[in-house]
């Protein structure tokens, strides 16, 4: 069979010709064609091959409910599988390839299964995990194992490209009065309605075209209805698909900017996912054709009716010379005629005993009749026909071509999204929209009109219905009846002989047939959603908008239920796919989440740092000397810390300034220590509870002035803080006077440690005289200026338990602060330090950060059961003591060395007793550093009972993850300096 | 997509704004006894239908806001601010 382009019939444009490449040999279509219609216009039929029996499959539709010609699109990185060649348009250059199928679609190895078929029923998956019957029923997976890799390599649709995704991928955010989707005449009518009244309308088309079905009609021009659309001001948005509604008629929509464009393109997107927030939503998404199951109802050639009709009038191409057309609704007579007069032998099957229809002659009408099978391998040569009184009397009809129409399904997907289930129509054979109670209103054939007139007449009752939603006047008319046949539809589903064996297709790509679904019967699978399942009917790429209804039909045959009876799956979104690159738009690479820098980033890495991400934040994490290795530098600051002074950069602590006359009210209440007495110039560390008693997070907060205090969190938790403060203040303490505002990115902030800190701070500060040890003893707090008059904080605190201090200045001072300090701090043979080493300090001396209060710590497991007050009350102070909390085997802070010091160990290193070995054991260790001072690895963590229980006992340390075990030994987590002289010197 | 109407800011998408908690709780005083806290804290209802709740509108205003929501369709029948001298501020703006 050749099929030919037809002179002065479709919307191509024929003066630009355009070259593409179907499984590495050249072709040519026209500027207009989609991929489909240009290899069916060039003579090529087999386009695929079928997922399990892998069957020849050619172009069974028109548009987005494609299950047979899938196919690879583009090369290398932009390899793009499972296309639907329906929808992609033609470009010159284009490079498409069928899959599934070695060494080509033609010519395929896979086709043994087609013998096999036996073996490849329903449930085939999971049968083989108990054993291939009737070889080995029973006995385990062993078969599975082996079937395992076969299935892999057989299965699956295509292949994504292994390579990183060149594109780009945008995400972008729109609003609307009035969203219209789908541009069929019910659509344009909504919309142009709503435009006449001075809404803001935006009109969303999955096709590059507007016109919908429309575009299936000889004399319609898309390109007229665009222009006059554009100049009623609506926002036309086409090759966009909305794939979601969602809550407050919110879409989500997908707009292919480029995928229609020769590669590589220009600085475009590929694809934009769109949120656009409308107030009313108009769905007229339009209807779906049926086939019908009957034996061969796969072989290439075989297609709904409608999509020949689309593909002479819109792409010029005559899908058949001599063709079948079975049915059961009326729908296909028009068709029959075009195709007639296009030059086609035309024969109709029609099951129904009467219709009425004025038709040429030369159209052969075979009422009663009922398409049995279609004869052929690879193309059709015939179609075996019988009547429905008597299935086993068959007559042949040669033909080329059958096309099938089992009736239509609205297109319910997008308002099942929102929960509303469809209502069965007997009177049509199809699922219908329910009640919508939001501001969606469905049109046209989307809600089971079939007539041209009505769906136009519905689209104005939809536009009135959305002009409610503005309170605007409303016109009286009432919403058209659904249907619209002279004669009614009579129940086609399946054709079927209990005499003769058939393969009858009700999902195409998935391979399911209607003995399959009867099978998943017979094996107990009832439900209609464990039949989809156990089946895959429905599971595909079409997501079962060929195939659902016939399931449905057939599995109510086997129950003896009514189809509404039997129920119908929730259809979820995505409508049609949506690429992960669009999901992810730009968030990726550098841009994967948002990045924090501190304002002396730069002066950090000109002075050699390595960075670390610490949530969003970059942080020095050391700086090495050449040829220095992470574990060589940081021993080395941590040593020069503890014998001179080193400098670094705190600045990702959270900073909350609190203000006000019951500021101290406030920081009294959230601290389980006391600070209603803390004098002004004085800092005090303190730890924040839970309302159920379990520790927030620690820092410290200093009291500037009577009514004034500057916090500091630490870094994970400072968004958390600050959430927790503004919540207190307006939900439940909203008498207090006191305001509470983040200066985390205002304050850029260092911590000069060691014995010689205080004589590097007495360099840079303008008054020497200030920073001595009776001025600011350890906690003090002093309001002060730099040596170049910039005004600056310094605080008398320590982490590393030396002698320390943290000073703190405006942002944008924040490179001079540190240029003075490591000036002096050098003349010390001091050190630059970072993260790695201030771990290791904080280790060193058993203060806890986020690893150790990790949400199920209280205070007593810290250890600083004595920072609470019994004199106050404050959050979290009736729950603490409570049952479990205060049980003696609780996991308490300790300290860890390994028994034998040369040993290492990890954090996530589990504690267990030294016979048993195994679960949780009974503590764990979370932070772990080499200790220069003390000359082996140590580490701090939890054990049940704590210190006392375990002291002097040897416990395991299990790392099953790195698969080591050391012995270590419990010791107190204050390792080094433990009455803390060193910072009060 | 949930729409919130922040009384300050106007309607904007959920994802600016930080899902609270029960806001029908009230709190017992701080030095109230354990079992009075456990109450409060442990013992909610799981409505299906209307329940007051807290959102933060973490990415705008920081008001934190008694929403009103529908556990079933989330549907909003009212948006307030919490604390109630902003909400007599904001009630007039909206
Ligand atoms: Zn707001």
């Amino acid at each position: 069979m050749t099929s030919l382009r037809k002179e002065n019939y479709g919307k191509i444009n024929r003066e630009k010709v355009l070259g593409f490449n179907w499984d590495n040999k050249e072709y040519f279509g026209y500027e207009g064609d989609s991929l489909a219609s240009a290899l069916l216009a060039n003579d090529v039929r087999i386009v695929g091959r079928s997922f399990k029996y892998h069957r020849p499959r050619g172009v069974m539709s028109c548009g987005v409910e494609e299950s047979g010609a899938l196919v690879t699109v583009g090369s290398g990185s932009r390899r793009d599988p499972n296309v639907r060649a329906t929808t992609q348009e033609l470009y010159s250059g284009l490079n498409a390839s069928g899959q599934n199928a070695f060494p080509n679609v033609n010519f395929d190895f896979g086709g043994v299964n087609n013998y096999l078929s036996r073996f490849f029923a329903a449930g085939f998956y999971y049968k083989t995990f108990m054993g291939l019957p009737p070889f080995e029923w029973g006995k385990g997976t062993g078969i599975w194992m082996v079937f395992e890799k076969i299935i892999r390599k057989a299965a699956g649709m295509g292949k994504a490209s292994r390579e990183p995704d060149p594109d780009s991928y945008e995400h972008a955010n729109d609003f609307c009065d009035v969203l219209v989707i789908g541009s069929g005449p019910a659509g344009i009518a909504a919309a142009q309605e709503i435009a006449n009244n001075k809404l803001d309308v935006i009109l969303i088309e999955q096709d590059s075209l507007l016109g919908g079905n429309s575009l299936s009609q000889k004399d319609f021009d898309p390109y007229l209805l665009n222009t006059q659309l554009k100049s009623s001001g609506i926002r036309v948005m086409p090759r966009t698909t909305v794939f979601g509604i969602y809550d407050n008629t919110v879409v989500g929509a997908l707009e292919r900017v480029t995928d229609h464009m020769p590669t590589p393109h220009s600085n475009l997107p590929r694809q934009r996912f769109w949120t656009i927030r409308a107030k009313h939503i108009i769905v007229a998404s339009g209807a779906l054709e049926r086939h019908i199951a009957f034996n061969n109802n796969d072989l290439p050639g075989a297609m709904t009716v409608n999509a020949s009709k689309h593909y002479l009038n819109r792409y010029g191409v005559l899908t058949g010379n001599n063709i079948v057309i079975s049915t059961n609704n009326d729908s296909v007579y028009q068709t029959a005629k075009e195709l007639h007069e296009a030059g086609s032998k035309v024969t109709i099957l029609d099951s129904r005993e009467n219709v009425n229809h004025d038709l040429s002659k030369d159209i052969d009408l075979h009422l009663n009749t009922l398409p049995f099978s279609i004869n052929g391998r690879k193309k059709i040569d015939g179609i075996d026909v019988c009547k429905t009184t008597d299935l086993s009397n068959k007559n042949t009809i040669i033909c080329d071509q059958v096309l099938m129409s089992g009736g239509w399904s609205p297109i319910v997907n997008l308002v099942s999204h929102r929960g509303i289930k469809p209502t069965w129509n007997q009177e049509n054979l199809c699922f219908i929209p329910g009640e919508i109670k939001e501001n969606i209103s469905v049109v046209g054939s989307a809600k089971g009109i079939w007539d041209e007139k009505n769906c136009i007449e519905s689209g104005f009752v939809g536009a009135n219905e959305a002009m409610n939603t503005f309170g605007m006047h409303k016109k009286e008319i009432s919403f058209p009846s659904v249907g619209g046949w002279s004669n009614p539809i009579e129940p086609l589903f399946e054709v079927k002989s209990n005499k003769f064996p058939s393969k009858s297709f009700v999902d195409f790509q998935h391979d399911v047939t209607a003995e399959d679904v009867r099978l998943a019967h017979r094996e107990g699978f009832i439900s209609v959603e464990h039949l989809k399942r156990y089946t895959t009917l429905g599971m595909a790429n079409d997501q079962g908008k060929m195939g659902n209804i016939i399931g449905l039909s057939l599995m109510a045959e086997q129950l003896d239920k009514t189809i509404p009876q039997v129920g119908t799956t929730v259809f979820r979104p995505p409508y049609t796919p949506v690429p992960i690159g669009a999901l992810t738009g730009r968030n990726v690479g550098k841009h994967f989440r948002p990045l924090r820098v501190t304002p002396m980033h730069q002066w950090n890495i000109d002075h050699g740092a390595k960075m670390i991400e610490v949530g969003l934040y970059q942080r020095p994490w050391y700086y090495p000397k050449k040829n220095e290795t992470l574990s060589d530098s940081y021993i080395r600051e941590t040593t020069i810390v503890r014998k001179t002074v080193g400098i670094c950069d705190v600045t990702s602590l959270g900073k909350i300034a609190i203000q006000g006359p019951d500021a101290t009210e406030l920081v009294n209440r959230i601290y389980t220590n006391p600070f209603a007495k803390l004098p002004i110039g004085k800092a005090r560390y303190g730890i924040m509870l839970r309302d159920d008693g379990i520790v927030m997070d620690d820092g410290t907060s200093w009291r500037l002035g009577e009514n004034e205090y500057f916090m500091t969190t630490s870094t994970a938790a400072a968004a958390k803080v600050m959430s927790w403060l503004e919540e207190l203040l307006q939900t439940r303490w909203t008498d207090l006077k006191v305001n509470v505002t983040s200066v985390s990115e205002q304050w850029a902030g260092a911590a000069i440690a060691g014995p010689k800190s205080r004589d590097v701070l007495n360099e840079c500060v303008f008054d020497p005289s200030e920073i001595t040890n009776d001025n600011l003893p350890f906690m003090g707090v002093l309001q002060t200026k730099l040596k170049d008059g910039t005004p600056c904080r310094v605080v008398r605190i320590s982490f590393s338990g030396e002698l320390a201090y943290e000073m703190y200045i405006e942002s944008d001072y924040a490179h001079g602060m540190m240029d003075l300090l490591w000036e002096s701090a050098q003349k010390y043979d001091g050190c630059l330090y970072g993260l790695e080493a201030l771990g290791a300090l904080r280790v060193e001396k058993g203060h806890v950060t986020a690893a150790e209060l990790d949400g199920r710590v209280t205070i007593d497991d810290a250890g600083l059961g004595k920072m609470a007050s019994t004199k106050k009350s404050y959050i979290g102070s009736a729950m603490r003591k409570r049952g479990v909390l205060s049980a003696d085997d609780r996991d308490m802070l300790v300290g860890f060395f390994p028994i034998n010091e040369k040993e290492t160990f990890n954090a996530g290193t589990i504690v267990c007793e030294k016979n048993n070995i195994k679960g949780q054991g009974v503590g764990r260790i979370t932070s772990v550093t080499h200790s220069p001072e003390l000359g082996h690895w140590i580490g701090i963590g939890f054990v049940k009972g704590g210190l006392e229980k375990w002291k002097d006992i040897t416990l395991i340390g299990a790392d099953p993850v790195r698969n080591k075990q050391m012995e270590i030994k419990v010791v107190s987590p204050h390792m080094i300096d433990p009455e803390g002289k060193r910072m009060y010197a | 997509m949930i729409r919130i109407k922040c009384p300050y800011c106007g309607e904007r998408d959920h994802s600016e704004f930080t899902y609270g908690g029960d806001a029908s709780i009230k709190y017992p005083s701080l030095d109230a006894p354990a079992s009075e806290w456990t109450k409060a804290i442990f013992f909610r209802e799981n409505i299906r239908g209307m329940q007051k709740e807290t959102w933060h509108h973490t990415n705008g205003c920081r008001l934190w806001l008694e929403v009103e929501r529908s556990t079933i369709t989330h549907e909003i029948k009212s948006v307030k601010a919490c604390h109630p001298q902003i909400e007599k501020i904001t009630k007039n703006k909206s």
